[in-house]
């Protein structure tokens, strides 16, 4: 399925291509989500709204496996990577995870120095001169808007960083091992107003090469910044299922489906 | 349960609001028209001056629509709500404005023998008041049906100008000396005529409004 307006996908240029397909998603015996067929295109921002216990975060830990980590969660159906499945057992996690990269809602920097926190990465997936982990650091700090403030401190503990730039930070380190695709799940919610601006800013400069897909709670920030959006409530058995996404204009200015339209007006929640 | 129970409240504030601005306009073309015909210059001077009421009703609303943008993000439905206001309090005051130039003409020739009895310019008044009624109804009541219904019924007023033309035309034919009255005249005809036009904007917002659709529900022969 492709959303009008963004392009075609399936090419080998337009890799980072995530779907769903009649996906299932069980811990235990409660069902988190239900029936989830969607497909996120490359190179765009997608944002997936919707009320608290809706399932967001559990789908976006879909693409990364992060739900493994929780003791009896259960996939069904396909979750694919540019028409690859990722559910299978042959899956490389750790492969998986540097081609699939995660911001989380607080900063969470490694209690070391900046510039070590940006080749932590590299420096376990690979072998690298000090100069060749010297273009990576810069590189990803740049590509994270980040360069300029830090570029002095480098040897500095990330913890002297503000929220904002810890934040930045931990998104420059996911840009040092290559990915094609960065999951955030709320990543601004900890961080002030003008600091979110910041990181939506980053967002849309790096939606240019990366498959990006947001969790947020909040829905102008899913209007500024998302080129399609996600609606997920919850079933009266409080399992997830996605109500309706679409171009992200026309799901906050007309949406198809009444409950998308109670939800962003404020009707329900 | 509803969440935005302020933010929907003040929508509804907005709703009266227009309301009020829409009875001041409709008051406004009746007496004019009033004044036209009983050769009234205190109630024409009176539209006249009402006119400012109606410019400040709409600023006054306008202000209140930008406040609830700015500070309230509406989407959606709600949205697309705040933007018609936005159009329809422009049209409501344009019409406002040509009430205020049949109420000047009233004025202008309150001294002059009448041309003849006036009879179809107050059924186009009375067609363009009905409509206009309507149409902040099917507004508030989100009836697109009726909004269609009323911009269909534009054609009736359009067919009254062609007549109230065509007997204006024929009066400056027989006598040039009546050219400066009838033309006149012809300003009110034409006054009714783009306020009926107005009122069918109005319509096409309610459309919009509710469907989400812009759409150009008919168009005016003039």
């Amino acid at each position: 399925m492709t959303v009008d307006g963004i392009s075609d996908t399936g090419t080998t240029q337009d890799r980072g291509t995530l779907r769903t397909e009649k996906t299932n998603l069980y811990y235990g015996t409660f069902q988190a989500l239900k029936d989830i067929t969607l497909e996120i295109p490359p190179r765009a921002v997608t944002a997936i709204i919707g009320p608290s216990g809706c399932g967001k975060s559990s789908f976006l830990r879909l693409f990364n496996r992060m739900n493994d980590l929780i003791t009896g969660a259960r996939v069904e159906g396909v979750v694919e990577i540019d028409g690859l499945s990722i559910c299978g057992p042959e899956i490389d996690v750790v492969e998986l995870r540097k081609k699939v990269g995660m911001v989380f809602q607080r900063p969470n920097p490694f209690p070391m120095s900046v510039f070590e926190n940006v080749v932590f990465g590299p420096r376990r997936h690979g072998r690298f001169s000090r100069a060749e982990l010297d273009d990576i650091a810069e590189r990803s700090l740049r590509q994270a808007a980040l360069w300029d403030e830090v570029k002095d401190k480098l040897g500095q503990s990330a913890f002297a960083l503000s929220g904002g730039q810890q934040q930045r930070l931990c998104i420059a380190r996911v840009l040092a091992v290559g990915p094609e695709i960065i999951l955030m799940d709320e990543p601004c919610s900890a961080l002030d107003p003008m600091a979110t601006l910041k990181i939506e800013d980053l967002m849309r400069s790096l939606a240019k090469d990366y498959t990006i897909v947001i969790v947020t709670h909040n829905m102008q920030q899913a209007a500024r910044v998302s080129d399609i959006t996600a609606f997920l409530m919850m079933e009266a058995d409080r399992s997830g299922i996605l109500v309706e996404h679409g171009v992200t204009s026309q799901i906050f200015t007309n949406p198809e489906d009444k409950r998308t339209e109670d939800y962003i007006t404020g009707r329900f929640g | 349960m509803e969440i935005r129970t302020d933010f929907h409240k003040r929508l509804k504030e907005i709703q009266d609001e227009l309301l009020v601005m829409g009875n001041m306009v409709e008051k406004a073309i009746t007496r004019s028209m009033e004044a036209l015909k009983k050769r009234d210059l205190k109630l024409a001077q009176q539209v006249i001056d009402g006119d400012v009421k109606i410019n400040e009703k709409r600023f006054n609303i306008e202000e209140t629509c930008i406040q609830l943008i700015a500070t309230q993000q509406p989407m959606a439905g709600d949205l697309r709500y705040i933007i018609c206001v936005l159009n329809i309090i422009t049209d409501l005051e344009r019409i406002g404005d040509h009430a205020e130039g049949t109420a000047k003409i009233a004025v202008l020739t309150g001294d002059e023998p009448p041309l003849k009895p006036l009879v179809d310019l107050p059924r186009m008044a009375e067609k363009a008041v009905g409509m206009l009624r309507r149409s902040l109804e099917a507004f508030i009541n989100c009836d697109v049906e009726a909004a269609r219904q009323i911009i269909a019924e534009d054609d009736e007023v359009d067919n009254l100008y062609d007549q109230v033309f065509r007997e204006l035309l024929t009066f400056m034919a027989e006598d040039p000396k009546i050219l400066t009255r009838a033309t006149r005249l012809l300003w009110v005809a034409h006054n009714l005529e783009r306020s009926a036009d107005r009122v069918t904007n109005i319509c096409e917002r309610v459309v919009f409004s509710v469907t989400g659709k812009m759409e150009e529900e008919g168009a005016s022969n003039y």
